[in-house]
């Protein structure tokens, strides 16, 4: 397949994780969007990488990993510690950040 | 064959995208991403990039997952529906919310837009040819291949990352920690210098669930089985 095939499929996971982001109430599925969102940008990056023949969108989307799993490491424990405080875990009323 | 499995993979990536978008249960979206993940690796392996495939499954698919649904196994998340969705949270916050999803077809249609309807001839075919100076057609994306670019050429950006990681890691630590010291029912039992003393076969993973007897009962108990004990004078 061409490779604007691969562009069209990251493109429409890119918008679904932005929908959900947009649209879900619970912090778990946010991040969970924002891992489809970061997904999307990876298949791009190694569909470039692809086309252009060499090594380095690969590496970029090594980093882009690395990030992801470092966001999801400080969100969950931000989610944990919201658990512990018994506070609601929904982002609407979540609004303010003072403890 | 390849355009096959492009098409397979392609529908369970999209398929796994809208399932963490659309279903209730959070333990159900977890699920849908890691279907997600496995279809988007073998994306990538048709992309050639073997390296990146098997990190996104064993990473990615595994670890990171696993973390999840722990969370949510702790956590409980809870479950709206789609309906309860759109319109809980008053109406201010509804309505963001299908401005949102109007929003997030806009950046679709407009990604879409810019991606085929530019004006790249590259992204018609099927990918350059290989860099030779980097290695032929046959280690292109392969772990000696990531290897040597991430020591070489990328060496700055690779130690930046697993400095990161350490950050994160001492951050989850320190965000999720227990605040306040033990709770008040929970095990504070006082280990003293005579528990030292206690026979061997005590402390294990079987009396911890109760299956032997537990430390208080045994040292009420006579003497007799153990002269050793007796002679310590623990029990006058």
């Amino acid at each position: 397949m061409s490779i604007a095939w691969y562009l069209a499929v990251s493109a429409i996971v890119f918008s679904l994780g932005a929908v959900g982001v947009m649209t879900r109430r619970d912090p778990l599925v946010v991040l969970l969007c924002l891992e489809l969102m970061l997904n999307g940008a990876n298949l791009a990056l190694i569909a470039f990488a692809r086309m252009w023949g060499n090594g380095d969108g690969q590496i970029l989307a090594l980093v882009v990993m690395t990030v992801a799993a470092c966001e999801v490491c400080i969100g969950l424990g931000l989610i944990v510690a919201i658990y512990r405080r018994r506070l609601p875990i929904d982002v609407d009323e979540l609004r303010e950040l003072q403890g | 064959m390849s355009a096959v499995l492009f098409f397979i993979a392609a529908i369970a990536v999209i398929a796994g995208a809208a399932g963490v978008v659309i279903l209730r249960n959070p333990f159900y979206c977890v699920l849908a991403l890691v279907t997600h993940l496995v279809a988007l690796a073998v994306l990538f392996l048709l992309l050639r990039a073997e390296f990146v495939a098997a990190v996104q499954v064993v990473v990615y698919a595994g670890a990171v997952m696993v973390l999840y649904v722990f969370v949510v196994a702790y956590v409980g998340g809870e479950s709206d529906s789609i309906g309860e969705r759109l319109k809980g949270g008053g109406p201010v916050a509804s309505g963001l919310r299908l401005v949102g999803a109007i929003l997030g077809g806009a950046v679709a249609i407009e990604l879409l837009i810019a991606l085929l309807g530019t004006g790249l001839k590259a992204i018609d075919g099927y990918g350059a040819g290989y860099d030779p100076g980097t290695g032929g057609a046959s280690t292109y994306g392969t772990p000696a291949y990531i290897g040597q670019l991430l020591l070489t050429r990328f060496l700055l950006s690779f130690e930046i990352a697993s400095f990161l990681l350490l950050i994160a890691a001492v951050g989850g630590v320190v965000l999720a920690r227990r605040r306040g010291g033990l709770g008040e029912d929970e095990d504070r039992r006082v280990i003293t210098p005579l528990d030292l003393l206690r026979p061997l076969i005590t402390g294990t993973t079987a009396e911890g669930v109760g299956s032997l007897h537990t430390p208080g009962t045994a040292r009420s108990e006579p003497a007799q089985e153990s002269p050793v004990e007796a002679g310590t004078g623990r029990h006058a």
